[in-house]
């Protein structure tokens, strides 16, 4: 939309590379505006997400809903490739999704139970109260988030299932040596 | 200061969570944008991405069947029909280390840890609009130039030759992806 033509492309040859340049194709979207204009897009746009909050806690709701049946469908037919797929998909969009929504405990519930879909050597082999734990935990979280006193009892919750789940991750991954360094080093999302 | 006319930009915004396409879009609205087109999978994203020809393609990345590491490799063919020049913007709740190199390699412009704030997205739009890098083209990638950092003793297997070095002076994309914002 914004390219109305797009500019020549200039190629450079290396040895083994080519570098290519082509003129800015976005650059008439750009606008210079003074120090001090008020419009501010950014509190626009917070502004707006603060007006969808109110759906959030049924958003999470459904949300939790879908890794519970995930859950239920490893229960019943076992570890298959795509109930697994499954599962992780929903703990990982939990994962991404819950701090923006209000459950930041959820969200780190969740990401423990992606490290342990992602690391495990056999799924098969996790203890089974492992995995429950974690998705009855992220329930749990979501359903409880009304009441007073619940959001330190949720961080202390998921600080400690991360801790068991590390625990026994590090002990299965003693031989595999990628998934330790993976498992050890540190997140790069944003902090709360 | 720069503002962006998001007015004349168009997106193609790919995720198979509806929440967070909900969440997207009134983000992307908020800023301005009024074309903001939708795809819960990578296939029909790349369906839509050669036929509405958006500037800026922001894709989750865990996504059933064709995912948005896929999406980001199909585009960035280039000896396609379409433009394989677009800014992808990686907005995905992977926050590994490993995961914002495979991203890179795979021709992403910029990467957004979830959490998704408006900030953040603002900045990488931003960022994609007004910085944009030359593409390097070797036997085994095309995409924006992965060299952002100011040192220049890189002596590796991976190391270019036949030229000098151009520096880049912009912070590397795995410290992009840390920034709290």
């Amino acid at each position: 939309m914004a390219k109305d033509k797009p500019g020549p492309i200039q190629i450079e040859s290396f040895a083994d590379h080519h570098v290519i340049t082509q003129p800015n194709p976005l650059r008439k979207v750009l606008r210079r505006v003074d120090q001090k204009d008020i419009d501010d897009p950014v509190a626009r746009a917070e502004k707006a997400l603060a007006g969808l909050s109110g759906e959030f806690k049924s958003w999470m709701t459904i949300e939790a809903g879908r890794l519970s049946a995930a859950h239920a469908a490893i229960l019943k037919q076992g570890f298959t490739r795509l109930a697994c797929e499954e599962l992780f998909r929903a703990a990982h969009d939990i994962k991404g999704d819950a701090a923006t929504f209000g459950f930041p405990s959820a969200g780190a519930a969740a990401e423990s139970l992606c490290r342990i879909i992602e690391h495990a050597p056999n799924l098969g082999e996790v203890p089974s109260d492992l995995i429950a734990h974690h998705i009855n935990a992220i329930q749990a979280i979501v359903r409880e988030r009304t009441k007073p006193d619940t959001i330190s009892m949720a961080h202390e919750l998921s600080r400690q299932l991360r801790g068991v789940a590390d625990e026994y991750l590090m002990l299965a991954n003693r031989d595999r040596p990628e998934h330790l360094e993976a498992i050890l080093a540190p997140s790069i999302a944003p902090g709360e | 200061m720069f503002r962006i006319d998001f007015n004349k930009l168009r997106f193609l915004v790919c995720d198979d969570n509806p929440h967070m396409r909900r969440i997207l879009r009134t983000l992307l609205h908020s800023f301005g944008a009024r074309e903001v087109y939708e795809s819960e999978d990578g296939a029909t994203a790349l369906e839509m991405y050669s036929h509405y020809v958006p500037d800026i393609v922001i894709t989750d990345w865990s996504m059933p069947i064709f995912d948005g590491l896929e999406l980001a490799q199909m585009i960035r063919q280039p000896e396609s029909k379409g433009n394989p020049f677009a800014p992808i913007i990686m907005l995905t709740g992977h926050s590994e280390k490993r995961r914002v190199t495979v991203a890179r390699d795979a021709g992403v412009t910029e990467f957004l840890a979830k959490p998704i704030s408006a900030k953040g997205l603002y900045q990488r739009i931003l960022n994609v609009v007004a910085n944009p890098r030359p593409f390097i083209r070797t036997k085994t990638y095309f995409g924006p130039d992965r060299r952002r950092n100011t040192g220049n003793t890189y002596s590796g297997p991976e190391r270019r030759v036949g030229g000098e070095v151009e520096i880049l002076q912009q912070p590397s994309l795995l410290d992009k992806a840390r920034t709290p914002v």
